[in-house]
């Protein structure tokens, strides 16, 4: 479980996030929704201490990351996986050597084991023969899974996933979405998703937090989100024409 | 002030860079890759430019010892001690800064920009190390053997254009290249190249890892990291060169 308590963030010129508070729980995809430039990015990247938050406290499972210190992070951040929107594959390193180098950096593990690892998380997110590819040679579908298989090798306790479906097409991104959410129920990791894709939030919002202007404006799961009364989650959730058509015979 | 806060950032990333590696074997790993892209790539245009500069020096040096009052064998010991004390040394470092300190200030901020350092630091690794630490262990070992081998090649250059143009012989300019020889120079010369390889790899590496937004700025840094490393060469230069030889 991941708990936030009035954290804020503020940037020279600006004032990112206020005062948020929230709980993710384990087991469960815990999304953070709101338009662009609302300060999803930033209140993830707080969250995973790649940015220091001005005030409040981050605590993982009781375990104040925000008093920690660079060791202490550390030690932590071998717990989390994270899948960037940009996949952040190492360019110079084949898949198999993506997916291989949290082990090789924290286990002593023989390397036959190694292999067996990956190629069993590379099976996990439906990835085979493309051990030897280059992260060029993969479609940006195939690099999100591939960001997955790595984050999930240290069979982490956290997943963070920053905008996991972006410049992917809709049949990929619900490959994505299930292949995250069965995941984070597989193995009971607290996952947190940044989002602004309302199909990943009907798909597989079990617990939902929306972000405006910093602030957090409105927390619910997938089914509350429809009916909410609020106007901003309103205005953002039915932006599209779809949307409208497919609330009422949701209600 | 802006002087200090780049000084004071960057004193605060080699600290964090000279820390124990946190698998030695990827460390030896990653430092036998930097070898070859630093060192093994780098031959060729150490050869091309050592061999061209070998070659101007000598003619340059008989055309200004004209005097028959001059023995001819000057022309073969200030090619070697021009090429030795400030050609292999100096000048090759700074062309080493435009290829290897570019590339180096572009392989980070690229992976900057794209979040691989931050997917690093993400998975408990210390990137600053990972990514740096090898660069400048490599430089400091494989640079100075590219000093050497440039003063070889230099000194073979200056023997083949000295020839070829007809201001020496090839006695007169063995003879020369021999003649009052002190092995200090060498010395001297592989200090000042260690001190050249870590400015060369630490400057870059700095602007290439405090990069931020997108391929425009990479680019920037990419040009920062050659015209800082070559200026804090050319100062350090002057002040090893003070130092050690007075």
């Amino acid at each position: 479980m991941i708990r936030l308590e009035n954290v804020s963030k503020s940037f020279p010129d600006k004032q990112v996030l206020k005062n948020i508070n929230a709980v993710f729980q384990k087991g469960k995809t815990n999304l953070i929704i709101g338009q662009s430039g609302s300060g999803k990015t930033v209140l993830l990247k707080s969250i995973v201490g790649l940015h220091n938050i001005d005030e409040g406290n981050i605590l993982y499972n009781d375990r104040s990351f925000t008093c920690m210190n660079f060791k202490e992070r550390m030690e932590i951040r071998k717990e989390i996986g994270m899948v960037f929107q940009g996949g952040a594959l190492f360019d110079s390193s084949t898949v198999q050597e993506n997916v291989m180098f949290p082990l090789n950096m924290f286990t002593k593990l023989s390397y036959d084991e190694k292999l067996e690892r990956t190629n069993f998380c590379l099976k996990r997110v439906n990835l085979v023969d493309v051990n030897n590819l280059y992260p060029s040679e993969i479609s940006g579908g195939m690099k999100k899974r591939v960001s997955i298989a790595r984050a999930i090798a240290l069979n982490p306790k956290y997943l963070f996933c920053d905008e996991p479906n972006s410049g992917l097409d809709p049949v990929t991104s619900i490959v994505i979405d299930n292949l995250i959410k069965e995941i984070t129920e597989e193995y009971q990791i607290t996952t947190v998703i940044n989002t602004h894709d309302m199909n990943s939030v009907i798909e597989i919002g079990d617990n939902i937090i929306f972000i405006y202007n910093g602030e957090k404006r409105w927390e619910g799961s997938k089914d509350e989100i429809l009916n909410t009364k609020n106007k901003e989650v309103n205005d953002f959730v039915f932006a599209s024409e779809l949307i409208k058509k497919v609330k009422p015979s949701r209600i | 002030m802006n002087l200090f806060y780049h000084i004071g950032r960057y004193t605060a990333l080699l600290s964090k860079v000279f820390s124990k590696p946190e698998k030695t074997k990827v460390f030896f790993i990653n430092l036998f890759k930097e070898f070859e892209i630093i060192g093994v790539n780098s031959l060729g245009i150490v050869a091309i430019i050592s061999v061209f500069m070998g070659s101007v020096i000598t003619i340059q040096t008989a055309y200004n010892i004209e005097n028959p009052l001059l023995p001819k064998y000057l022309i073969g010991l200030t090619a070697r001690d021009s090429i030795l004390l400030e050609f292999s040394s100096t000048i090759v470092c700074l062309i080493l800064a435009g290829k290897v300190g570019s590339n180096i200030a572009s392989e980070i901020g690229t992976m900057r920009v794209t979040e691989q350092i931050d997917a690093l630091e993400i998975m408990g690794v210390n990137s600053a190390s990972y990514i740096i630490y090898p660069k400048i262990v490599a430089a400091i070992l494989i640079i100075p053997f590219l000093t050497i081998f440039s003063s070889i090649i230099g000194i073979l250059g200056g023997w083949l254009g000295g020839v070829m143009a007809g201001v020496t012989s090839t006695e007169e300019y063995v003879y020369g290249v021999q003649y009052s020889f002190n092995p200090f120079y060498v010395t001297y010369a592989l200090i000042k190249t260690s001190a050249f390889a870590f400015i060369i790899t630490s400057v870059s590496a700095y602007q290439g890892y405090f990069v931020s937004g997108g391929a425009l700025e990479v680019g920037r840094a990419s040009t920062k990291a050659v015209v800082y490393s070559s200026i804090v060469i050319l100062l350090f230069n002057l002040i090893l060169t003070q130092l050690i030889l007075s």
